[in-house]
Parts: C-alpha cells; sequence; structure tokens
C-alpha cells in the first residue's frame, strides 16, 4: 500500500506574527517556517505504517512556492521515500490544493492519504475532507487513533465532548489531531539520506488544475489589542475584583 | 436570499450552538430554514421550529443520518441545498467535518469560523489562531459558512412557529460505518464551552499539583487546562492543551496559574473575556494580557483563592 502524505510550510508556531500595516496580509519575511505541526504528526503515523509493514512507499508532496522543498526534505528525513512538489502560489486555496491532491492520488493510485486536520497559518481546517468529497472517499477526520488491516481504516476521532469510532473502507482520507502521536526528531544520518531522496516537480497545468478561488481576501487586521490590566496585591483583592468590577463569578 | 442553516442535535436534543448559527443567519438576512438529518430526531425538529427567526423546518429522518456520518449528511446537504444562497453550520466537530464536502461538491470555497458578518458576502474570520483577522468576500453562487458559536449571541429558544416539512431523501453509503462513541463523562465542563477556564504551566511542578487547581475549579464550575510547556514535560496529557496546537478557548474567565504566557499559549486563550494571571515572576508575558495579575507563590495564592471563593 502506498500513503500520500502532504506537508504545508507554515510559519514556526513559536513566532509572534505581525500583519502588515497596509492590511495586505502578515509579514512573512524573515520568519522561521517550518512544517506545520498537524502535517508532521501526519508524517509520522505513515512512517510507523511503514515500520509496521502496513504500507510500502510513504509519498510526501507539498504545495507552494520553491522553498517548499525545504518542508518536503524535512519529511524526507522523518523516513517519507520520496517527495512530489507541486509549484504554485503560497496561498492557494483550501479547494484548489485539494483538487490539485485529487489528481497526485489518482496519478499514483495511493490509497490512505494522511494530512493534518489543520494549518496554523490559514485556519481553514478542509482540505481533507475536501479531497474526500472530491475522491468520493470515505473520510476520518481529527484521528486520534489509527488502525489499518485487512483493506479498512478504524478511526478514532476528537469530536466536542469526547472520541467517535468509524471504520472506513479504504481508500481513505485521514486527518491528524495533536494526540494521533508524538513525532520523532530526526537523526543527523536521516538529514543525510534525505538529500539523496527524489523530489518531483509538477505545476498545476500539467495537473489540469485551475486554481482560481470564488473567495477574495478583502484586508487582514490585527486583532483588537489587550491591553495590560492592573496588579492586584492579594488574594482577597482578586477575588473581590472578580466579583463586583469584572463580575464574572 | 434564503439561508440553510445544518442544526446540529444528538437525535434528542437540538444543540445550543445551532443557535448562535441562526443569529448569523440572521444577520446575512433572509428566509431561514433548519435541516435537521438524523433519526427518530423529531423533538429536535419541533425545537428548532421554536427558535425566534426560523421560517422553515425541513427534518430528514433516516437511519441513514444515525449518527450523521460526513459522506451521508453532506450529500443530502448538498441534494438540499444548492439553491439557497448560503448554508451554515456551527463551527463545532461535527461541523467542521461535514461542510468542507458540501463545499468541495458544490464547487466552492468554504469560509470556515466566521466570526463577523460585514454583508451578505464578506465575513470576518481568525486566522493565525486568532493573531490576525481577515475579511473575506466570496463571489461563489453559494457561500458555504461555518460559524464560531462564541461569536454570536444564541437566538430565542421560543417565539417561532416554522411549518416543519419532511423530507425522503436518502443518502446511504456503505464505505464508512459508525463503530461506537465514548463521551466524556466528567462533572466538569468541557475545555472549549466552559465559562470558567483554570489551566496550569510549567510553574505547578509536576502533575500532582494540578490537584490545587481542582479545588479552585470545583468552586467555580470550571474546566482545566494545561500549557503546551506543562504538557511537554508530562505534567497532564496532551488534550488539556490550550494554545494555538492545542485548544482555542474563550471563557468569561480565564485564570493561568504557574504558566509565563508564551505566544503559543497567548494565542489559545486570549480572547477569554478577563483573564486572571498569578505568576510569581513578575516580569512574565501573561501579565501584558491579564486583566487581574497577582504576582505571588501559586502554592499559597491557590489553595487560598480555593479556600476563600
Amino acid at each position: 500500500m502506498k500513503i500520500l502524505v502532504a506537508v504545508k510550510r507554515v510559519v514556526d508556531a513559536y513566532v509572534k506574527i505581525r500583519v502588515k500595516s497596509d492590511g495586505t496580509g502578515v509579514d512573512l519575511a524573515n520568519a522561521k517556517m517550518a512544517v506545520n505541526p498537524f502535517c508532521e504528526i501526519a508524517v509520522e503515523e505513515a512512517i510507523r505504517l511503514k515500520e509496521k509493514g502496513v504500507a510500502e512507499e510513504v509519498i510526501v508532496v507539498s504545495i507552494g512556492e520553491k522553498a517548499c522543498q525545504e518542508q518536503i526534505r524535512t519529511a524526507l528525513a522523518l523516513g517519507a521515500d520520496r517527495g512530489i512538489h507541486v509549484e504554485a502560489a503560497a496561498d492557494l486555496q483550501p479547494l484548489a490544493v485539494a483538487r490539485l491532491l485529487q489528481k497526485i492520488v489518482e496519478k499514483e493510485g495511493t490509497e490512505l492519504v494522511i494530512l493534518g486536520k489543520q494549518s496554523i497559518d490559514s485556519d481553514n481546517n478542509q482540505v481533507g475532507q475536501m479531497l474526500a468529497a472530491l475522491a468520493d472517499m470515505p473520510q476520518g477526520t481529527f484521528a486520534c487513533k489509527l488502525d489499518v488491516a485487512d483493506g479498512k481504516a478504524v478511526v478514532t476521532r476528537e469530536i466536542d465532548g469526547g472520541e467517535q469510532t468509524v471504520s472506513l473502507t479504504l481508500p481513505a482520507v485521514v486527518t491528524a489531531d495533536l494526540r494521533l502521536n508524538e513525532p520523532r526528531y530526526a537523526s543527523l544520518p536521516n538529514i543525510m539520506k534525505a538529500k539523496k531522496k527524489p523530489i518531483d516537480t509538477l505545476t498545476p497545468d500539467e495537473l489540469g488544475v485551475d486554481v482560481s478561488s470564488g473567495l477574495k481576501i478583502v484586508s487582514v487586521e490585527p486583532p483588537p489589542a489587550r491591553s495590560a490590566g492592573i496588579k492586584v496585591e492579594s488574594v482577597d483583592e482578586l477575588i473581590s475584583k472578580l466579583k463586583s468590577e469584572a463580575k464574572v463569578i | 436570499m434564503s439561508i440553510l442553516v445544518i442544526a446540529e442535535h444528538d437525535n434528542a436534543a437540538l444543540k445550543p450552538a445551532t443557535l448562535n448559527t441562526i443569529t448569523a443567519a440572521s444577520e446575512i438576512g433572509g428566509d431561514i430554514t433548519v435541516l435537521v438529518a438524523g433519526a427518530g430526531c423529531d423533538a429536535v425538529a419541533q425545537a428548532a421550529a421554536a427558535v425566534n427567526g426560523v421560517s422553515k423546518v425541513v427534518v430528514a429522518d433516516n437511519a441513514a443520518y444515525e449518527h450523521q456520518l460526513p459522506e451521508s449528511l453532506a450529500a443530502l446537504v448538498v441534494e438540499l441545498g444548492k439553491d439557497y444562497s448560503h448554508i451554515l453550520s456551527p463551527a463545532t466537530t461535527s461541523g467542521k467535518n461535514f461542510m468542507p464536502r458540501v463545499a468541495a461538491l458544490l464547487g466552492v470555497a468554504q469560509i470556515s469560523d466566521i466570526i463577523s458578518v460585514k454583508a451578505a458576502d464578506t465575513f470576518v474570520r481568525p486566522i493565525y489562531a486568532g493573531n490576525a483577522m481577515a475579511t473575506v468576500q466570496s463571489s461563489d453562487a453559494v457561500k458555504v459558512i461555518t460559524v464560531r458559536g462564541t461569536a454570536f449571541e444564541a437566538a430565542a429558544t421560543e417565539g417561532g412557529s416554522a411549518a416543519v416539512e419532511t423530507s425522503d431523501v436518502v443518502k446511504a453509503n456503505d464505505r464508512a460505518g459508525f463503530v461506537s462513541e465514548e463521551l466524556t463523562v466528567s462533572e466538569r465542563p468541557e475545555l472549549t464551552g466552559a465559562k470558567v477556564v483554570i489551566s496550569g504551566g510549567r510553574g505547578m511542578q509536576n502533575g500532582e499539583n494540578f490537584a490545587l487547581l481542582e479545588k479552585v475549579a470545583d468552586k467555580l464550575g470550571a474546566a482545566i487546562g494545561a500549557s503546551r510547556a506543562a504538557v511537554d514535560a508530562g505534567f497532564v496529557p496532551n488534550d488539556m492543551q490550550v494554545g494555538q496546537t492545542g485548544k482555542i478557548v474563550a471563557p468569561e474567565l480565564y485564570i493561568a496559574v504557574g504558566i509565563s504566557g508564551a505566544i503559543q499559549h497567548l494565542a489559545g486563550m486570549k480572547d477569554s473575556k478577563v483573564i486572571v494571571a498569578i505568576n510569581k515572576d513578575e516580569e512574565a508575558p501573561i501579565f501584558q494580557v491579564a486583566d487581574y495579575g497577582l504576582v505571588a507563590d501559586l502554592f499559597q495564592a491557590v489553595p487560598e483563592l480555593a479556600e476563600k471563593l
């Protein structure tokens, strides 16, 4: 079985982002970039399935500017076998990304797609579900446990208030939540080995996908600023403020 | 304009997030139809019909929708919803699960997690975990939208008298099956829905010390959270993590105990109405967002708080 995982290049989760003063977006010049944390969990899960002998090959794809190849290399260093880079604008909308992934799934004949549940930049939480719909596959989103055997994926999902388990007939799409696993660190020899692993480059045109979107970003603003409040001197003063001033208890 | 709101429910009761979504629909303007898809969900349909502002309820009552699996539900919504100008659902784990499927099948964008309606085609949604607000405009024929419940008031549960119609459209699927569901039985509220949250950070020193927070949580009916530092240190399991890569919360009152206030954490809680920080380091960044800061040793302050509340 082949597994497809996708990784998105995003700003590192620990970087404090700054909105551009002209309201056109977020200033990412010189910002530290990384693999989206949920995508990293997806990569780890795919590699574990390969280590267990469930999968033969893990293909990692990233869609965006040339610099995404860094994130593909990161996934290769963790244990993915080969990469596919779809060279496109960095800010493609989820439907376009899902359409591109659908073409790659068709081309590669992958039986399982594992994605992160959302990216920490655009926070859309859409691509996995959209891909599943376009490819007419069942889906297991927000996975915290995954078992693959006998042509089925049994997925335990984090839902509001608890967990739900579903059984999916492969091919299927699974999206990773935080608790699915703890990603490993790449070892130095594996980082060196990853440099020799192949990365194919494709374009949306070659895949026959129109990446235009009906959605336009009008402006991006900083959130309303939160000003520091006051320091209280004691627990008594704190309780009294919460009761009489803030009226929250 | 005509708006289809997909009700969230458990076949027995209408979930409150639906009410916030109906308010968002009212702000867009137009006739509001609520779709109740489930099995044996008549009580939900009656409740939806009574909600103020709803003009019609459509019930799809069939075993195929018992667990509202996205493969079936999205197919139903696409068939019933294609002539509406807007399709809305709460941005809960259920709405987030099936709505992108609806959008993809209709060939349109989904607008996730809106917090404000600027115009019938223009909405505001948080990006970068709320560190930036994007205003987005859609030119799609059908606008598929999920709504952040905490950003809209709940519609009144009475005052409406919508007509209830039934739909006999059945979209069965044989490739995804429900196995089981385990809902957490806890006297404490869920983190993301709690009115009060108390979280501990690395300053708690170990997992046992979280018992101190439990005593305060018991008094306030609060949920208990943790910073990533506390989770990474192994004090508590990571489903308690509040932050950019954990749970995003916006309670009435958030109490941060022994949390320095890394960006990662702030991104997950800074939309809380009132923030209290208890930390012995007066330079901790958490104090820059706290409404009330108490510079104190948490091992003295927290037990005192529990006792005096």
